[in-house]
């Protein structure tokens, strides 16, 4: 990763915060505006389990991480805490490589 | 336990405040080994932790750039996903302090957490002070964990042999699971997942996930037509 990004990232993370704080008073979020925001998380984030799941190269692969992602998200499904899921799932992930 | 602790420790949101953060520092320490074993600098990580901080942000921005992904598509995701601290903003302004200094600092303290304690409280003082009791509380615990995060990934060696790159898909799958609970919110995620799985073999890595957020438009037009 390079400092350029890192840069990037801080500024752009923070423009949200402060530029909401700023605009309170004048800017008031329209209902579709709520709602697209909402919206915007889940749609992201489960973009991003797809991609990462299937090794994000050009082609849909499935391998030991597949069944390492599968396992950890059954364990997420099922509430248990975030450390357990990330074990449970590199521990998957670790023995079917091992194997 | 002396006095000044048991008068903090007796008001609840100040008590969950401070839990919440202590829970959340596990999540610092799972960013801090992830970051380190995909290659991002110890140094790197614990500059994210400070000045972002906000996690599913820096997660993905992580994850984009160890799966392959260019700079561009990471900061894009990263910042899809922090967006929504804009949203928090503009209704945690009631609570932040006056002076224009303070409000620079608090700004920077507004994330999913602070939010959600803040809108729980009955009262503007109580909102106060669950938001930075909370906000602090999370920030001390989020870096201390990074930083324990990143000594730790530099023992741990090849992260490969460990599987913790499987590690990546299964935390953002327990970012996602408590937004599924909400039926409009899971097509949203449903849609979003299609769009990047439909899009992965002909697009470069990082673009699928930006549209992603596709399913973000395409929810909010369901909404506005009701």
């Amino acid at each position: 990763m390079t400092w350029w990004l890192v840069a990037g990232l801080a500024a752009g993370c923070y423009v949200f915060k402060i530029g909401g704080v700023l605009t309170a008073g004048s800017l008031r979020l329209s209902p579709s505006g709520e709602s697209f925001l909402t919206y915007l998380t889940p749609a992201v984030l489960s973009g991003l389990i797809i991609v990462q799941v299937f090794d994000g190269g050009a082609t849909l692969t499935v391998s030991a991480l597949t069944a390492g992602a599968v396992t950890g998200g059954i364990a997420a499904w099922l509430r248990a805490p975030l450390p357990a899921v990330l074990l449970i799932a590199s521990a998957t992930t670790a023995v079917i490589r091992l194997l | 336990m002396n006095d000044h602790l048991k008068a903090f420790w007796f008001r609840q949101h100040r008590r969950d405040g401070f839990l919440l953060g202590l829970a959340v520092g596990t999540f610092g320490v799972t960013f801090g080994v992830l970051s380190v074993s995909a290659g991002v600098s110890a140094f790197q990580a614990v500059t994210m932790s400070l000045l972002m901080f906000t996690g599913a942000s820096q997660f993905a921005a992580v994850g984009v750039v160890s799966a392959g992904g260019d700079p561009l598509s990471a900061l894009g995701t990263a910042l899809l996903l922090a967006a929504r601290n804009g949203a928090y903003a503009l209704s945690m302004s009631r609570v932040m302090p006056s002076r224009r200094i303070r409000r620079v600092v608090a700004a920077q303290l507004i994330i999913d957490e602070s939010t959600a304690m803040a809108e729980a409280q009955m009262n503007l003082e109580d909102a106060r002070e669950a938001f930075w009791v909370t906000g602090v509380s999370v920030f001390f615990f989020w870096n201390f964990g990074t930083l324990a995060g990143v000594l730790l990934g530099e023992i741990v060696g090849d992260p490969m042999v460990w599987g913790l790159d499987a590690a990546f898909p299964a935390g953002f799958l327990a970012l996602l699971v408590p937004h599924l609970k909400q039926r409009n919110k899971c097509k949203a995620a449903l849609i979003g997942a299609l769009v990047a799985l439909v899009t992965i073999p002909f697009l470069p890595t990082g673009l699928p996930v930006l549209l992603a957020a596709f399913g973000a438009v395409v929810m909010t037009r369901v909404d506005a037509r009701k």
